[in-house]
């Protein structure tokens, strides 16, 4: 390897880089990015407080892509949710299983990217933004591509499912790519299983292209094994008049990094960041989210929760970029914490960045332990203590379950956190 | 009913209850009066447990057993009924669930049957007209953007709802117009029964017209100073505390 040591992650990584001939281009660009800047190192601004480089190579001892596992029919059935009824895109590590999933498209196209060899492939997720992203360029084997037809509405909501374990390769890679053409609407609804409670570290790389006046709608669930590390990009391009709304819920894994990005890119966009991270134990969930402004009349809004227990640490960065063009923008941001170990540790930054002068933006972080003066009240009325704080704590994490728009799915993640919050109400 | 034998709390270490004896009997209203900063909210909230308060001598009984080894909910489950002089807002937690899940608990403890959504709801609309109360307020958050008088019929209705043997009521009349206070009285008088005690502390006579006392209380300084039917109240209004202040100054050195 004629690679400059940046770490020693990646030089595990490209001395198991598989040399894949396809995507050629994307796949010589992530090398290029990779060589020259590595995987993020210690003292790197935007992985400052997760340090996911050290963790993988602490954790990981096969830098080697793992092949399908043992997968049953049964498998999926019982991780499908009470009230579903939609398509189910299986992943087996990363890879697309054909025969598990069941895909009506319905109103949509479904291939593989190999398939369809699409130019748009890392143009939405670009490998220069980040280090992961380039990583999945360069070892993604095959992906999927879905497309919604122009002006047609994906009645059911497709589920993107993947599961995960760790074989003679515990690296795991997968990619998506969605259209939702002019005038469409889909629901996205995904998951992640882990099927033991070994390591493995996947690395994820979703990109969306909402087409003028579409709507999508996405819903992600991450509540893994606790020796799970994971690297996820999820970017967006919102076109004219189009809106995007993204629900995120972590709930449990070793180390979650997510990028989350939304490229408002014409007037009238509107992007939707809205999540929850419920942990305990020693998990560690990073999101770092980004919207940006470049046309005038566009909404965003951000609301980002979060509860943590036992040593768990959350970390929320949330960037609003407002270009010059983007006059009457209207940017809100909020992130609230509720700590209730003295272990468990909040970083939040909100990071705005402003150079039109006729916008409306805001943004408010709080950190803070559970309000014992409203315990106390309902204590007084006869609730038992521990019940007073699941009914406290579902409260302040409700709010963001408002906004998935699919019922079976948030009745299914009310359902997770309530278990998890030890009540019921 | 209520035994409180030579009481003494403090906060962070700074003693607010000084020796508080009182007896309190069922059917019974007891109103305690008193300056600001005499220990009369801190009376009601030792009462009810609140954590922040250190009892460092002294025993209060309720019914017969220890009440300051109870922990807040098992003295709400007891039968003591505390109306805040300032009610929480609880974001996200609608009036009626919080209501449900409260009467159930108490409930289950007293060995009784929960109550299922229909046969809660007949009651809940049959408490409401004590307080005129109106459905919609119940349908949202908890307290969440009450006015003043909204939140103080709020807490006794929720009085009506649990049912308590002792009630205490904590400077509920502040803040209250006219209206308001004669609607909450009126609702604290139907509740009021042979078997059952207020404890009405207050700051002002004007509620004790609505909320007919059979004995006052006057505390200074942590102390009961003073004990006597509504007469005293009224004389209370006319001059003031400054000559029980004196007398009990005088008595103390």
């Amino acid at each position: 390897m004629t690679t400059i040591t940046k770490n020693k992650a990646i030089d595990l990584f490209l001395e198991n880089n598989p040399n894949f001939s396809t995507f050629e281009n994307l796949r010589k660009s992530g090398l290029e990015f990779l060589e020259m800047k590595g995987l993020p190192h210690l003292k790197e601004e935007e992985y400052k407080f997760t340090q996911i480089s050290k963790k993988i190579e602490q954790n990981v001892s096969s830098f080697k892509s793992a092949i399908k596992t043992e997968l049953t029919a049964e498998n999926v059935k019982s991780n499908l949710f009470e009230g579903f009824d939609g398509d189910v895109v299986v992943f087996n590590n990363g890879h697309f299983d054909a025969e598990l999933s069941s895909i009506s498209a319905q109103n949509y196209s479904f291939l593989k990217l190999s398939e369809t060899q699409p130019d748009l492939l890392g143009q939405i997720a670009k490998n220069e933004k980040d280090p992961f992203a380039a990583l999945n360029s360069l070892t993604f084997e095959d992906g999927v591509h879905i497309s919604v037809e122009k002006g047609k509405k994906v009645e059911k909501p497709i589920f993107l499912i993947h599961f995960n374990k760790a074989n003679e390769g515990q690296i795991i890679n997968s990619r998506i790519l969605i259209e939702i053409a002019e005038n469409a609407e889909v629901t996205f609804i995904e998951n992640t299983v882990s099927l033991d409670e070994e390591v493995y570290f996947s690395n994820a790389v979703v990109e969306v292209k909402v087409n003028q006046n579409a709507h999508g709608y996405y819903y992600r669930l991450q509540n893994e094994n606790r020796k799970a590390i994971s690297a996820n990009n999820f970017a967006t391009d919102i076109h004219r008049d189009a809106t995007f709304t993204s629900v995120a819920t972590q709930l449990q894994g070793d180390m979650l990094r997510n990028n989350l990005t939304l490229n408002l890119l014409d007037s009238g966009c509107v992007g939707n960041m809205y999540g929850l991270y419920l942990l305990n134990g020693k998990t560690h969930v990073d999101n770092h989210t980004n919207v940006d402004h470049t046309k005038p009349h566009c909404d965003s809004n951000e609301l980002y929760k979060g509860i943590l227990a036992d040593s768990s640490r959350g970390v929320f960065n949330g960037k609003i970029f407002v270009r010059q063009d983007a006059q009457k923008t209207n940017a809100f941001q909020q992130n609230n914490n509720i700590l209730m170990s003295e272990d468990a540790i909040v970083n939040t930054k909100p990071q705005l960045e402003i150079w039109a002068d006729d916008v409306k933006c805001s943004h408010g972080c709080t950190t803070g332990q559970l309000d014992e003066e409203a315990l106390f009240y309902l204590q007084a009325r006869g609730i038992g203590k521990e019940h007073a704080k699941g009914l406290l704590l579902y409260a302040f994490a409700g709010e963001v379950f408002e906004h998935i728009a699919y019922e079976p799915f948030k009745e299914y993640c009310i359902q997770l956190v309530q278990e998890r919050l030890g009540s019921s109400f | 009913m209520l035994k409180i034998k030579n009481l003494h709390a403090s906060i962070e270490g700074t003693p607010i209850l000084k020796g508080i004896n009182l007896e309190v009997k069922p059917g019974e209203v007891h109103a305690i009066m008193g300056p600001n900063g005499s220990g009369k909210s801190t009376l009601a909230s030792v009462l009810a447990g609140r954590e922040e308060y250190e009892v460092t001598e002294g025993e209060v009984s309720f019914k017969g057993k220890d009440l300051l080894e109870l922990s807040p909910e098992d003295r709400a489950r007891e039968g003591v009924f505390l109306a805040f002089q300032y009610p929480v807002e609880i974001p996200g937690v609608s009036s009626t669930n919080f209501l449900r899940t409260a009467v159930n608990q108490v409930r289950e403890y007293r060995g009784l049957e929960a109550l299922d959504a229909v046969k809660f709801l007949s009651i809940m609309k049959e408490k409401m007209k004590l307080v005129e109360i109106d459905q919609k307020l119940l349908s949202r958050s908890l307290n969440e953007g009450f006015s003043g008088g909204e939140k103080k019929r709020n807490e006794i209705f929720q009085m009506a709802m649990l049912e308590p043997t002792l009630s205490i009521l904590d400077e509920t009349d502040s803040g209250l117009d006219i209206d308001a206070l004669r609607i909450v009285s009126n609702g604290v008088n139907q509740l009021k029964s042979s078997e059952n005690a207020t404890i009405v502390v207050t700051h002002y006579q004007r509620l004790l017209d609505y909320i007919v006392p059979d004995f006052v209380h006057v505390l200074y300084n942590g102390k009961i100073v003073k004990s006597g039917t509504k007469e005293l109240a009224l004389e209370l209004e006319e001059k003031g505390y400054d000559w029980i202040k004196e007398e009990a100054d005088a008595a103390s050195v």
